[in-house]
């Protein structure tokens, strides 16, 4: 789907590495062979000595793992590209150390016919500096009432199928969606939300909002959602993936539904494992997304169920958003935060902080959502494209918004102290990024 | 009373009142209390806002709040101008920021400001040089109505720390119940809510409140009895089930007064929907004191711009 046609790739070593790898469990200084794209080797017999006539990177010891999959990523292409293209997009992934990144059907148009889904990945191939792919809308329009043609999109490259920000209400077109796309083998990825308890809701209920006074929503309306759902699975036997997970009782749903071995996985955002509701203080608007910022219970019982394994996948949900949109009262505020080029260093926060080993945490974003979309990369192994990131788990840093690379600056981490920072990020066996200030061997 | 050079409220704007002390509460009163004085007067007008300009920006309709601040205005000899916002370019699609970086050119020395989302008047004041009041921001906050209704309840009752209020009705949508809330905290009274609980906000006896679904409980030997306007509205988004039983639960009738101490007040913010939440009789009752409310507001008004023309650059 990118452009690495580019022909005669010269081969490159990285040595000296801590190769990490999620989804075998590898954690050891070795080395990596990269060779026409892909991993042509690797393992501890490449940590000191390069095969002849290769380029070679000295890693120091720093962590070489596989580069990360963000499979919820809202771009403005088509339709609102002053907000993001795929190419802004791409830039702050590479940046962020996102070499593949599932761009979302909330487009103009939206994506639910096969030429779009063309388009974008022409536009990707052409543009983007990173892997693209789509996942197109279940039904037309997102309408929530006809669904798509799922097996003519799939065909043409969909990876999965979502009704994006919104619910499908119907419960009747959610069976039929979910029992078609079993057919199929497609993942249908839904957004879990009561659209009537939900309605001209802004924030999370409870006191903060009732301080602000503020319309809020409760949890529940997640929940219910993902209560019928979860029944529909069990009905259909489709597979199916809770985008955002952000309160302790859809966890509980989620839990309950995985021990009955029904294909029920979910994801949460950056967002919700990093923030709460109270970092919303005067009404500030880019920490307005969709489902809202809970309470530091929820955050806190989302991270532990990352770390128990219960929650699959972490995502960006990176949504550009500019002044247009943002600089109002936060009710007349879109929702939406940009997230690609600070998803790893705001994971690591849990990382640093105790709540979450390396490896669980790595997985949630590589090889746990790569397997999920029937994707190659996402791992260390011979066979693998190459498409890597060299991370110094340990360098400081201060996200400054204007620094960012998104068209849109609407990011809630600006100021925050971040510990851990993309070196270099590889895609296809070659370099997108390299952050400036690295000196490498 | 305190003389005007000591006043204690140093603020450039008033935005909330969550975080006003009693001092600076007490300061405004006082002053306003004077303002109340001088407004019985034959000759009202003085001249501490002489020169300045004050724009009342009403991004949503308000006939009560917005001839109050006017008048509160022109009494201290400023120019007033209103805007609102029916026909303004607000209409055709001006953001706020907007709008109000065109009044900060025409530099304005307050801005009075009500509009329908919370936190506008927050997000407008950080964007302007001059001061700015909050007249009323969505469900959030609306500081002078607070402000009027203690200064009406000291007037009355000599006090306000120890006694009981009651505040009924639609709390959830409600700015003013929000403001009296942290007032009446600030000031050591006690505070009960009285509402169904579709018509209560999630915690909200966390902001400093006793909640009451019962209105015969909550009116028990409470010393004010403060209710809060049913929009129509409210109908159809399924809170309550029709004015007839909101009226027989939550309407302020003589058998639930009957429940409140014989010296109770009545409190009203207005405009009244009498035989929805408030007894025509009891609208007109020797204990009602909705009118001194009216009357109070111009004067707290007048204390509020003062205490701001104080802050004012002196150039």
């Amino acid at each position: 789907m990118r452009r690495n046609e580019t022909a005669a790739q010269e081969a490159t070593t990285f040595l000296n590495a801590r190769l990490i790898d999620p989804a075998s469990g590898r954690d050891e200084p070795g080395g990596v062979l990269v060779r026409d794209g892909a991993i042509a080797d690797l393992g501890g017999h490449l940590r000191r000595n390069a095969p002849d006539r290769t380029r070679i990177v000295d890693c120091r010891g720093l962590v070489l793992c596989p580069g990360l999959v963000d499979m919820q990523v809202f771009t403005g292409e088509p339709g609102q590209e002053h907000r993001e293209t795929l190419k802004t997009a791409s830039h702050a992934a590479a940046a962020g150390g996102v070499t593949t990144m599932v761009v979302m059907p909330d487009t103009e148009p939206v994506i639910d016919q096969v030429a779009l889904v063309d388009f974008v990945q022409r536009r990707a191939r052409d543009n983007a500096i990173v892997n693209v792919h789509v996942m197109a809308a279940m039904t037309k329009g997102l309408n929530g009432q006809e669904m798509t043609e799922i097996g003519l999109l799939q065909r043409a490259g969909a990876v999965a199928f979502t009704n994006g920000k919104s619910s499908v209400a119907n419960t009747r077109v959610m069976r039929n969606v979910l029992l078609y796309a079993r057919d199929l083998g497609a993942l249908i990825v839904h957004h879990t939300e009561d659209p009537h308890l939900s309605e001209g809701a802004v924030m999370n209920a409870g006191e903060v909002a009732t301080r602000l006074g503020l319309p809020g929503v409760d949890k529940a309306a997640e929940t219910i959602v993902l209560e019928r759902d979860v029944c529909l699975v069990q009905l259909t036997g489709g597979r199916y993936h809770a985008s955002q997970i952000s309160c302790a009782e859809s966890l509980a749903v989620v839990r309950a539904a995985k021990a009955r071995g029904l294909p029920v996985t979910c994801g949460a955002s950056i967002n919700h494992l990093t923030l709460n509701e109270n970092d919303i203080g005067p009404y500030r608007t880019f920490f307005r997304v969709k489902p809202p910022l809970r309470a530091e219970e929820d955050r806190a019982a989302v991270v532990r169920a990352l770390a128990a394994g219960e929650i699959d996948v972490i995502v960006s949900s990176h949504d550009p958003q500019d002044a247009d949109t943002k600089r109002h009262p936060f009710a007349e505020a879109a929702d939406g935060a940009i997230g690609l080029e600070t998803l790893l260093a705001a994971a690591l926060r849990l990382y640093h902080n105790g709540e979450i080993a390396l490896m669980p945490l790595l997985a949630a974003m590589t090889a746990h959502p790569a397997r999920l979309l029937g994707l190659p990369s996402g791992r260390l192994q011979k066979g693998a494209p190459a498409d890597l990131i060299l991370v110094d788990l340990a360098q400081p840093w201060v996200v400054d918004r204007a620094q960012l690379r998104a068209r849109s600056r609407n990011t809630p981490f600006d100021e925050s102290k971040m510990q851990g920072r993309v070196l270099l990020t590889m895609v296809a066996g070659n370099p997108v990024y390299e952050y400036p200030g690295a000196e490498r061997g | 009373m305190t003389s005007p050079t000591q006043i204690s409220f140093a603020r450039r704007h008033l935005l909330t009142c969550a975080d006003l002390t009693a001092g600076e509460i007490d300061a405004l009163l006082d002053l306003a209390d004077k303002a109340a004085e001088s407004n019985r007067q034959i000759i009202k007008k003085r001249d501490v806002l002489r020169g300045r300009t004050l724009i009342n920006l009403f991004f949503e309709a308000s006939t009560r709040t917005q001839s109050s601040f006017e008048l509160a205005g022109k009494r201290l000899g400023a120019d007033v101008m209103n805007m609102s916002v029916a026909g303004s370019s607000m209409q055709k699609g001006e953001t706020l920021i907007d709008t109000a970086m065109t009044l900060n050119a025409m530099r304005p020395d307050i801005l009075v400001v009500r509009h329908h989302a919370a936190g506008a008047v927050e997000l407008l004041a950080q964007k302007v040089d001059c001061s700015v009041v909050n007249a009323g921001d969505g469900a959030h906050q609306h500081p002078t109505q607070a402000l009027l209704d203690a200064l009406t309840i000291r007037r009355a009752k000599g006090r306000i720390a120890g006694l009981t209020v009651a505040i009924c009705g639609d709390i959830l949508h409600s700015r003013v119940a929000r403001s009296n809330i942290n007032v009446l905290n600030t000031l050591g009274a006690r505070v009960r809510l009285v509402a169904p609980s579709t018509l209560l906000p999630p915690r909200v006896e966390r902001l400093g409140a006793e909640v009451f679904t019962d209105m015969n409980a909550g009116l028990d030997r409470v010393d004010i009895v403060m209710m809060l306007r049913l929009q129509r509205e409210r109908m159809q988004g399924s809170y309550v089930p029709s004015t007839r039983e909101y009226y027989h639960f939550f309407g302020l009738d003589h058998e639930k007064l009957a429940r409140a101490k014989p010296d109770a007040l009545i409190m009203h913010p207005g405009p009244m929907n009498r035989g929805v939440e408030i007894a025509s009789t009891i609208a007109d009752h020797s204990r009602s004191v909705i009118r001194d409310q009216v009357e109070m507001g111009v004067a707290v008004r007048m204390a509020v711009l003062e205490a701001m023309a104080r802050q004012l650059p002196n150039r």
